[in-house]
């Protein structure tokens, strides 16, 4: 399980999650996408980075698909304090709480925070 | 199933790490706190204690000494564990972890 918790474009992090995932993803892994804190940031529809001259990484999420990644799961506290639904995203991760998160971290072999 | 180590290397007066680890960890997994987040373990501090002291009711804690030493930190909130490296590999070699970034 990769587990993404920063927002886009400040700092390298976010980016290079979604580069290991796709590359995992390559290599046939049972991957999994947790989206908490400031991560589900990475999610938001309609960005636009052309004047930072950074490519904008959120359709790639939008491929996961083609790569059979589709277990991905967003906090749902983490986008309510945000302000944000899940018609804000590119995506629709499973909304999961803070019941269930521990017990999705802990039942994986790998956990690979972003 | 093996319980999950958590590995923090942050200080909690930087990022909230430590609230995250805390929320989204299954009680009684242990957490490890290295390099920055030693800082969360150094006696002193009323927000540390509070923090840590609530945190050690659901969770072991550990820190490591070389770290400590490193930043001149030579007393430890009480009820922590203080390790070495051996003792970090020997957690390691006992757990499955989720090193935070």
């Amino acid at each position: 399980m990769f587990i993404m918790r920063k927002a886009p474009y400040g700092t390298i992090y976010p980016f290079e999650g979604l580069e290991s995932v796709l590359i995992m993803g390559a290599y046939e892994q049972d991957i999994s996408l947790l989206f908490i804190d400031d991560g589900v940031y990475t999610l938001r529809k309609g960005m636009d980075t052309s004047a930072l001259g950074i490519k904008n990484f959120s359709p790639t999420f939008k491929a996961l698909e083609g790569y059979d990644i589709n277990k991905l799961y967003i906090d749902k506290d983490s986008l309510d304090i945000r302000g944000m639904t899940l018609d804000d995203l590119v995506v629709q991760p499973e909304l999961v709480d803070e019941e269930m998160i521990p017990e999705l971290i802990e039942e994986q072999d790998v956990v690979i925070p972003f | 199933m093996r319980n999950m180590l958590h590995i923090i290397n942050k200080s909690p007066f930087y990022t909230k790490t430590v609230d995250t680890v805390l929320k989204f960890s299954k009680k009684g997994s242990p957490i490890l706190l290295i390099e920055d987040a030693t800082a969360a373990a150094a006696a002193g501090s009323a927000l540390c204690e509070a923090k840590l002291g609530n945190i050690m009711r659901d969770h072991p804690i550990y820190v490591l000494k070389e770290d400590l030493e490193a930043k001149g930190v030579h007393k430890v909130i009480e009820g922590i564990k203080v390790i070495d490296y051996a003792g970090f590999v020997e957690l390691v070699e006992k757990y499955n972890t989720c090193s935070w970034a």
